[in-house]
């Protein structure tokens, strides 16, 4: 406490306050905000329509077009579904901060609610895929090892064997699977965002899907085994090369220096 | 006899049993005469001298770790479903090639480990050599009388490169898959003989059923058996002209200094090689490599971004990568520019090292041997050249890694490749520039030590109020350390006429060959080294400024 | 100095000044960068002080004693850690406690004797530096003179010189046996044929999806998805899978028709439905990321890019030529090939034409 007192009169003092003030307001937003309140029901679906059109105009009009019909800055979302809405929102590419070879991944700006209205109100505008269930994503019932070849298949192209990430052209690449959540992963191939093309269910089958995001599970989680020690970003020979030169050539030239060194003299007395 | 009667005998004045058995070895090996030479070798002591010993105690850590992993390894092409231990691979169809090299890993104790020091050691193998093959090229080390022993350690860089790479093929997996397909197209791209050698490489159709126990046999038997022969005759070679030494007090063109190898040499080289095993081992146990499970069997309708091959190709995938697109149709042939000239390339620019020292002899016209090392600041034009050299090799190397380039600092993967086409054509022009004049600096420098002295930090006021700082001057270790390199003269063409008036005929080799010694050793090229005038008039005088 | 190279073809004057060899501590007073010859020896505290020496020697036994017991532990975990055990070790992650532990007791065991043996030399051993002299490797002219005369003695005694028939005929077998080695060669493998420029596409195959493995039908095929397709009838536990999936392996993306610019490409395709060869026409990698706003498609090993919207052209990278298209069609509501490919795929050959 001693030390606490001692600087309250510190230059800083009064930032740290506000910044706390703040934190806890934010939090506290945070945990009592309508989060879950969005009923199934047709009322509730309805209003939510209208809550999502309201935010929908403010947020995502300037580049999609009053109507969702696109402009020249954005694609047309009429027919992209809920799923659409729920990644590109719920990964925090959408709202886009600038435009760039590829929208970024980033902390998301809606909250669930108002996520959950603007897929409504995107929804409303054309048929589209709907929000995958938990079932169809959790790993029950799921083969990982079909997974894993599926992964191959279809994924591994762009996002590396194990789900690391991959460049494409000019600047564009596919991101990094790591601590993506399943339903996102899910959302992402029913809906191809930005230049991932869409694996409908008539290319990879809905068991295909859940396969594939068993196996990223597996390969591909915080708990994901690396049997032989670190992983060294799972991105193969290129790190394991600079690995080898840094520690194993350099190691060994670090003792090699201490066998060739002249042994220290005994100091002239 | 037992040991009673031995003692005995010793007793009575016969010599002790391990000079027998010497003894009886010298009768029939001659291993007296042999070791009177070669005892008390001396060898110089100098840590760049040890990656040499690095890169050797590599490749005996990969030959005894080679030779486990072929106890359990299967190479064969046969299609098999897995069912061992690990999960996410059950029920996958396979190569037994892929399926033993899983086995090794999760089902053999200690097969991980091993398969992880093997990998690990090839690669600190081939960065050893290419450091190693630096250091002597930097410090003239390849010049009369180990030019052979030079081509000798380049081949082994090759053949090493090559060992590898059939070894990283071996299992069969994803990645080293592409690889092999790499090379069915590079076969492919062969003017007239092409799809022959295709087919009779793969024993018909990619990816067949033959390549993988051929390339077996490459990588366990014949690449190694070459090297193994090469390596011998390279330490033989080692011996035989006894090392070379850096220039220093007491070091002469004719005098070898340093330790004699009974005993310091043996217990610091034979330590050395427990010390490399032991770092490799603990690299192994904790750092993963090439993780097959991971990356899945091979397919060849498969495929991962980042499919790059091991450090010591990327240098090839870089030329590959960056090449345009360029092919021919001509009279119903097709030739693939894309991939021959890359091709084409890779060995040129490697033979281009490696016959440096035969152009470096012939445009100094030097016949002599040389034992005594070059400062590399002392020879600004090759190690101009070897810096050039090294410019195009890893710019070569980042083009190979473009796409990670890419991914990891945001840029475009065509940016990156433009930049590559440019700089390895740029780069080592720039590089050449410019360590010339860092060479030709640090010269002038040690001159300015020679003649001044050296810069002491200590600030002293003039009686007249001049600030000066104090240069010490030099002890004689080291005014003769700086000034003991040679400085040849340019060579001469001679007037164009001779005495009687006629023009005398100079051939196109000779030209090129006095431009060369002049762009080696020409005014321009070289800061004079002080004379001995110079200095004692300098420090005769009074005030060191 | 060793002097034993011939200069010919260079002028005397043109080789360096020659450097003087100063062996020992020879000075001349009047040059100051003469050689002052080898330093004398220093001794180290281990040579005059006994107790360091002991030190010394204490250590090097020490870390001999930890390679013993390195071993030891190495035996112990071999035994005693189970081979799937996977333990989580900060920061490297959830890794195999065997490997771990064997790596690093057999590092151990071998590092400590390296370490030993090296301080030994270092510490306990003469570090008296020794100067050996060189001798120069070319043979003396007596040495020169008495094998060239030997070897005419032999070429002379063996005729080879003066009887031109046996040694052109000797030449002529030595050229001619290797012949037999490469004859040998000729079984490795079957000759082209027409193996590279067929695949099992042709008229009437269904497309099969390599994911569901379930014939395709065009409404399967959304514009911007990617789909991958083998033709029917091959199947994964076929001996010769790979074979043929390394040929017949396709890629299916529907484009809007309006933004196909090649006019063959739309004729070949379905509704915007077109299929291309998977394979890479630089050197066969499943070439197969598929930007769906752009249309192109980049191979992963050497970055050579198609658009997939203008009959598979090369827009960058080292590819020579266009990606193969395969003519589909539909019947019975199922995607099939109207026709084989008609070029061949994959890279390039000398007789691709």
């Amino acid at each position: 406490m001693k030390k606490l007192s001692a600087r309250r009169r510190h230059p800083l003092a009064a930032l740290v306050v506000l910044l706390f003030a703040l934190a806890v307001t934010g939090g506290l937003y945070a945990a009592f905000a309508p989060a879950d309140k969005a009923q199934a029901d047709d009322t509730a679906q309805s209003l939510a329509i209208k809550e999502g059109k309201k935010l929908y105009a403010v947020g995502c009009a300037s580049c999609h077009g009053t109507g969702g019909q696109g402009t020249s800055d954005g694609p047309s979302l009429v027919g992209v579904g809920a799923a659409a809405v729920d990644f590109q929102v719920g990964t925090g590419r959408m709202p886009a901060q600038q435009p760039g070879a590829q929208v970024p991944r980033k902390k998301p700006i809606y909250n669930n609610a108002q996520r959950e209205q603007l897929a409504a109100y995107v929804a409303s505008l054309g048929a589209g895929p709907t929000i995958p269930e938990k079932s169809q994503y959790n790993s029950e019932g799921a083969d990982i090892a079909k997974g894993g070849e599926l992964f191959r298949t279809n994924c591994a192209q762009c996002h590396n064997f194990t789900g690391k990430g991959g460049a494409l052209t000019d600047g564009k690449f596919a991101p990094t699977l790591e601590g993506v959540d399943p339903k996102h992963i899910y959302e992402a191939m029913e809906t191809g965002p930005q230049n991932m093309p869409s694996f409908g269910d008539g290319s990879l089958s809905k068991q295909n899907k859940k396969d594939i995001i068993a196996y990223l599970g597996a390969v591909n989680g915080d708990e994901s085994e690396s049997p032989g020690g670190l992983d060294l970003g799972g991105l193969g020979p290129v790190s394991e090369g600079l690995f080898g030169y840094i520690f194993g050539l350099g190691a060994l030239v670090a003792v090699a220096i201490w066998v060739a060194a002249r042994t220290t003299k005994a100091k002239k007395s | 006899m037992s040991n009673e009667t031995s003692a005995t005998t010793t007793r009575r004045g016969q010599a002790p049993r391990g000079e027998r058995i010497a003894d009886w070895a010298d009768g029939r090996l001659g291993i007296y005469s042999l070791a009177k030479s070669n005892m008390r070798k001396i060898f110089p002591d100098h840590w760049s001298f040890m990656l040499g010993e690095v890169a050797l105690y590599s490749f005996i850590i990969i030959i005894l770790t080679g030779v486990y992993l072929t106890l359990f390894f299967h190479p064969s092409m046969a299609e098999v479903t897995y069912h061992g231990s690990y999960v996410p691979m059950q029920g996958i169809r396979m190569t037994q090639a892929f399926e033993s090299t899983l086995d090794i890993s999760f089902d053999v104790r200690g097969g991980l480990l091993i398969r992880q020091i093997h990998h690990w050691a090839a690669l600190v193998f081939l960065a050893a050599m290419m450091v190693h093959m630096m250091r002597v090229f930097f410090t003239g080390a390849f010049r009369k009388p180990r030019e052979v022993n030079w081509l000798f350690g380049f081949l082994l860089l090759v053949l090493g490169m090559f060992t590898g790479f059939t070894g990283y093929s071996l299992p069969d997996d994803l990645l080293s898959g592409t690889g092999v397909r790499f090379i069915e197209g590079v076969i492919l791209a062969m003017p007239l003989v092409g799809s022959y050698l295709q087919m009779f490489i793969f024993g018909g159709e990619f990816p067949g059923h033959d390549i993988i126990p051929r390339f077996f046999t490459v990588h366990v038997l014949l690449l190694p058996g070459i090297m193994l022969g090469l390596l011998v005759a390279h330490l033989i070679l080692v011996f035989y002209h006894k090392h070379t030494q850096f220039p220093g007090a007491g070091k002469t063109n004719t005098n070898v200094v340093g330790m004699p190898l009974l005993p310091v040499y043996m217990a610091k080289a034979g330590g050395f090689f427990f010390l490399v095993f032991g770092v490799i081992s603990v690299i192994a146990a904790v750092a993963s490599i090439n993780p097959v499970w991971a990356i899945g069997p091979y397919r060849p309708d498969q495929v991962s971004t980042g499919a790059q091959p091991d450090w010591y190709m990327g240098f090839a995938e870089g030329l590959v990568r960056v090449m345009p697109g360029w092919e021919w149709n001509f009279l119903g042939h097709t030739i693939n520019f894309g991939v021959l000239i890359p091709i084409l390339l890779f060995p040129l620019v490697l033979v281009a090292i490696a016959v440096y020292p035969f152009v470096e002899s012939w445009v100094r016209g030097d016949k002599r041997e040389h034992h005594i090392l070059d400062r590399p600041r002392n020879v600004p034009t090759r190690t101009g050249f070897g810096v050039a050299w090294l410019i195009a090799y890893f710019v070569m190397l980042i083009g190979g890694g473009n796409d990670l380039w890419a991914t990891h600092f945001h840029l475009s993967i065509n940016s990156i490749t433009w930049f590559v086409r440019i700089a390895f054509f740029v780069g080592p022009v720039l590089g050449f520039i410019a360590t010339k004049r860092i060479c030709l600096g640090l010269q002038r420098r040690d001159k300015d030590k020679v003649l001044h002295g050296r810069e002491s930090g200590i600030i002293k006021r003039l009686p007249h109020g001049e600030f000066i700082e104090v240069h010490e001057p030099l002890d004689q270790e080291q005014l003769h350390f700086l000034t003991q390199h040679e400085q040849p003269e340019p060579l001469e063409l001679g007037p164009e006429v001779d005495e009687n008036g006629v023009r005398r005929k100079i051939k196109r080799s000779q030209k090129l060959r006095a431009k060369l010694s002049k762009s080696y050793y020409g005014e321009d090229n070289v800061i004079p080294k002080p004379t001995v005038e110079e200095y004692k008039e300098i420090t005769s005088g009074h005030g060191h400024h | 100095m060793s002097e034993t190279g011939r200069h010919e073809d260079v002028p005397e004057e043109n080789l360096p000044v020659e450097r003087e060899a100063h062996e020992g501590a020879v000075t001349p007073a009047d040059d100051p960068f003469a050689d002052p010859g080898l330093p004398a020896h220093e001794h180290r505290k281990q040579d005059i002080d006994e107790r360091a020496a002991k030190r010394s020697e204490r250590t090097v036994a020490l870390l001999f004693l930890v390679s013993m017991i390195a071993t030891v532990a190495f035996i112990a975990a071999y035994v005693a850690i189970p081979i799937d055990k996977i333990v989580y070790i900060w920061p490297i992650g959830h890794i195999s406690a065997l490997n771990f532990a064997l790596g690093l007791t057999l590092g151990a065991a071998l590092f400590c004797i390296g370490a030993g043996a090296v301080h030994w030399a270092r510490t306990l051993m003469s570090d008296v530096e020794v100067a050996d002299d060189r001798h120069p490797i070319e043979a003396s002219p007596e040495v020169k003179a008495k094998v060239l005369a030997d070897f005419k003695v032999g070429a002379e005694e063996s005729g080879f010189g003066r009887r031109k028939l046996i040694r052109n005929t000797m030449f002529g077998a030595l050229a001619l046996v290797p012949l037999s080695g490469v004859v040998l060669l000729r079984d490795l493998g079957p000759l082209p044929g027409t193996k590279l420029r067929t695949t099992n596409w042709k008229k009437g195959v269904r497309l099969v999806n390599q994911s569901t493995n379930l014939p395709l039908r065009p409404e399967d095929i959304a514009v911007g998805s990617l789909t991958f397709a083998k033709p029917e009838g091959l199947e994964e536990d076929q001996e010769d899978f790979n074979e043929k999936i390394a040929k017949d392996a396709l890629m299916l993306v529907r484009i809007q028709p309006q933004n196909i610019k090649d006019k063959q490409e739309l004729a070949w395709s379905h509704e915007g439905i077109v299929a291309y060869s998977k394979i890479c026409t630089h050197v066969g990698c499943p070439i197969s990321l598929y930007e769906q706003q752009t249309h192109h498609v980049l191979c992963p090993c050497h970055q050579s890019t198609f658009d997939l919207s203008d009959g598979g052209r090369v827009i960058f990278g080292p590819a020579g030529h266009a990606l193969p298209q395969l003519h589909i069609t539909v019947k019975d509501g199922f995607l099939e090939a109207a026709s084989g490919f008609e070029e061949p795929v994959g890279p390039s050959f000398w007789e691709r034409g």
